[in-house]
């Protein structure tokens, strides 16, 4: 078990996959000799060949069409988008070819061996196109599964699972925390459960849910709100699709309040679809408004950043909101 | 018609395939790699002060790339992109335009912006995202756009702006303007759909578009011989049926000549053009990353040899235009007019609040109308974490 941070742990897993498949092939812009803009495939190609780990042309709807194909063969197909923001290209090729391939052939075909990995969000002063979170345009498209690691543990054993998954998935990397969150990471081959969420801190009074890299956000917020003497339950949701409603509901059902985190725009973001099933199931045992904390409806502006970001101070009063309703 | 399958029939009785090689596609060059005019070249009709406009802008984005990739090191901006080694290719094509033609670029083209006036404190005022960004701020440093001077902000997707050009070219056509677009994008960008898209529609709709691809050997960490397998982007403009041509970058006059070509087919036949311009991009994609980890100094050496300005320069030597301790106190002076520069614009205010939710619609709607306010109660509550606003809100 060594310290190392969130790249790592995804080099690292996507290494043990190459090592224990050979037909697992890694692919993407710039991902070869170079290792990729944020080095997270660093030394496969090295290690593996230019046949399992090599540059594509710099054309995403191709990238994803070509590892629909892959897929369709039978190879795991490991595809990177360089940033999500630049994901649109081959949303087509996603959308209506990657999440429908089995549904459409009454399951004589299916690409349940592909995972498209692409850093996401902001915090890096990345402006309008290297900061959106577009998980919520994937998660209202039935038939792709879609991942967020919290840190680096999280990452790699999140993504070890993810490639096992009989099913697509998007892992969607949270770029903020690939040098910053450090963690006690095994060396060897470990999975996370998909679909499951992850309560990280037992609580009473009020449920504060986030993936990703907000979840170092709300965890702040309720320290500051535990300081107030509101308890807080954190959970991880881990997997937005599917997601595990049945952990939420019983967390509301004790708390009886609910407040959602997520950096993406707040009309039509994940966290509505949480809301709308939270107070459908959980309706008479809620004690205030579900509260959504995100970003506003805005494209992702670079000088205010720090403004547009749903932080710490914004979820804490969020949360005063909500215990004190 | 000339058949259903709008293709030319000449009909073999074995089969016959075409193999890459087929066509020969020949490089444009006037200059050699020390600024002589080659032997029997054809020179372009150029005038004594835009050789020297165009010198002057390609000094100028020399030195500034050179200065705002220090003042990235030293945290001044958060990004950086120069242009190193296609200092020709980028001034001397925007040079053979009409003031009023349409500029689409990708973002490595300050030179072209630069040669239509866009002047220093601009620029800054772009990098260090203050009140008087005309992008308000919003975009990464690097990312101008003016319409006055008739160039489109540059969006960070790449060739999103090529079927755009199409579009925007069909549309000069039809106002009946004699006015083209020219589309700046790389041999990368040239990899994605919109490239396939836009090249198509603007040969099948004949719009007055010239599409200039900057060949610099790279796309990021990727060299070209990852890129494409064909001979080069000048190959594909035949598929689409476009005048094309392939032109040596780091020569001024022949992208100049080139170019002004281009522009006359454009204008007066109404039809696209493609030019593809062969340099070497001898710095980095940006500042983000080090080309030391995909190429060795040894090939930067070779490639990089042959500089665009110094090579033009020696022609303006020649020709008797330019005086050589002129040249050294002008960019003595340059280089102290972009530090005073830059230092002006770090201070000036940034963008008010209010236009983080502008321009997102014409008309600021209700909902955005009532988060703005939010926000704005939520920024009077903990001043101190919004130190770029919260001095500025009333």
């Amino acid at each position: 078990m060594a310290k190392i941070n969130m790249l790592q742990a995804i080099n690292s897993a996507l290494d043990i996959t190459l090592e224990e498949h050979d037909n697992a092939v890694v692919f993407g812009e710039d991902v070869g000799i170079f290792g990729g803009v944020f080095r997270a495939t660093s030394h496969l190609q090295e290690k593996y060949g230019r046949d399992r780990c090599f540059n594509t042309p710099l054309v995403e709807q191709g990238i994803i069409g070509f590892a629909n194909g892959l897929a369709a063969q039978g190879s795991i197909a490991i595809a990177e988008i360089q940033f999500a923001d630049y994901i649109f290209p081959a949303f087509d090729q996603i959308v209506n070819e990657t999440a429908k391939f089995r549904y459409r052939s009454g399951n004589e075909f299916n690409v349940g061996s592909l995972v498209i990995r692409t850093p996401y969000g902001g915090g890096i002063a990345g402006g309008l196109y290297h900061s959106q979170s577009p998980e919520a345009y994937f998660a209202h498209t039935p038939g792709v599964k879609i991942v967020v690691p919290r840190n680096a543990y999280q990452a790699k054993g999140l993504l070890l699972a993810a490639l096992k998954e009989p099913d697509p998935v998007i892992f969607f990397e949270p770029k903020r925390l690939y040098r910053a969150s450090v963690g006690e990471v095994p060396d060897g081959s470990y999975e996370l459960p998909i679909g499951k969420a992850e309560i990280v801190k037992n609580g009473e009074q009020v449920t504060v849910l986030a993936w990703g890299a907000q979840m170092e956000i709300i965890e702040k917020a309720v320290e500051m709100a535990e300081e107030d003497g509101i308890s807080c339950e954190i959970i991880d949701l881990r997997t937005i699709t599917p997601w595990d409603y049945e952990t939420v509901v019983q967390s509301v059902l004790k708390t009886g309040r609910l407040v959602i985190n997520h950096e993406a725009p707040l009309s039509c973001g994940f966290g509505s679809e949480i809301a709308a099933t939270i107070q459908e199931k959980c309706f008479l045992y809620l004690e205030s408004p579900i509260m959504r904390v995100c970003g506003p409806d805005t494209p992702f502006p670079l000088i205010h950043e720090k403004e547009y970001m749903p932080d710490h101070l914004k979820t804490y009063e969020a949360i005063k909101r909500s215990a004190n309703y | 018609m000339l058949n259903p399958n709008n293709v030319t029939v000449s009909v073999v009785n074995q089969p016959h395939f075409i193999e890459n090689g087929a066509l020969e596609i020949p490089m444009y060059q006037v200059l050699d790699e020390q600024g002589n005019v080659i032997e029997g070249a054809e020179v372009p009709d150029i005038d004594k002060e835009t050789a020297l406009k165009i010198f002057d802008t390609m000094q100028f984005v020399r030195v500034l790339d050179d200065r705002m990739i220090a003042a990235q090191r030293q945290g001044r901006i958060s990004f950086y992109m120069q242009c190193l080694g296609e200092e020709a290719a980028i001034t001397a094509s925007a040079a053979a335009l009409g003031d009023t033609d349409m500029i689409m670029s990708q973002y490595r083209e300050h030179a072209a912006l630069h040669y239509r006036g866009f002047k220093l404190d601009q620029f800054m005022n772009q990098m260090f995202s203050n009140e008087l960004d005309l992008g308000k701020g919003r975009q990464m440093p690097i990312h101008y756009g003016t319409k006055e001077l008739h160039f489109a902000t540059v969006s960070s997707p790449l060739a999103t702006q090529i079927p755009q050009a199409t579009g925007y070219a069909y549309g000069q056509k039809l106002a009946g303007k004699k006015e083209c677009t020219l589309c700046y994008f790389g041999e990368g960008a040239a990899s994605e759909g919109d490239f396939h898209a836009g090249m198509n529609m603007a040969a099948v709709h004949k719009v007055p578009c010239i599409f200039f691809c900057r060949n610099n050997g790279y796309a990021i960490s990727t060299p070209a011989s990852e890129q494409f397998a064909g001979d080069g982007i000048a190959s594909r403009g035949l598929g689409y049926g476009m005048k094309t041509i392939r032109v040596d970058g780091s020569d001024a006059l022949a992208v100049y000549h080139a170019t002004q070509l281009a522009r006359k087919t454009a204008v007066e036949d109404n039809a696209p053009v493609l030019i593809e311009s062969c340099a070497y991009r001898l710095g980095g994609h940006s500042t983000s990353d080090d080309p030391t980890g995909y190429r060795t100094k040894d090939e930067e050496k070779q490639f990089g040899a042959s500089d665009p300005l110094v090579k033009f320069k020696h022609w303006l030597e020649q020709k008797g235009w330019l005086d050589a301790q002129d040249e050294q106190v002008k960019l003595a002076q340059l280089r102290k007019e972009i530090l005073a520069a830059v230092k002006v614009a770090e201070v000036i205010d940034k963008p008010a609040f209010e236009e983080m939710f502008t321009d997102v619609y014409a008309e600021m709607t209700p909902h955005l109308l009532e988060q703005m306010n939010e926000l704005k109660a939520h920024i009077k509550k903990y001043p101190e974490a919004y130190p770029v606003t919260s001095g500025r809100i009333d």
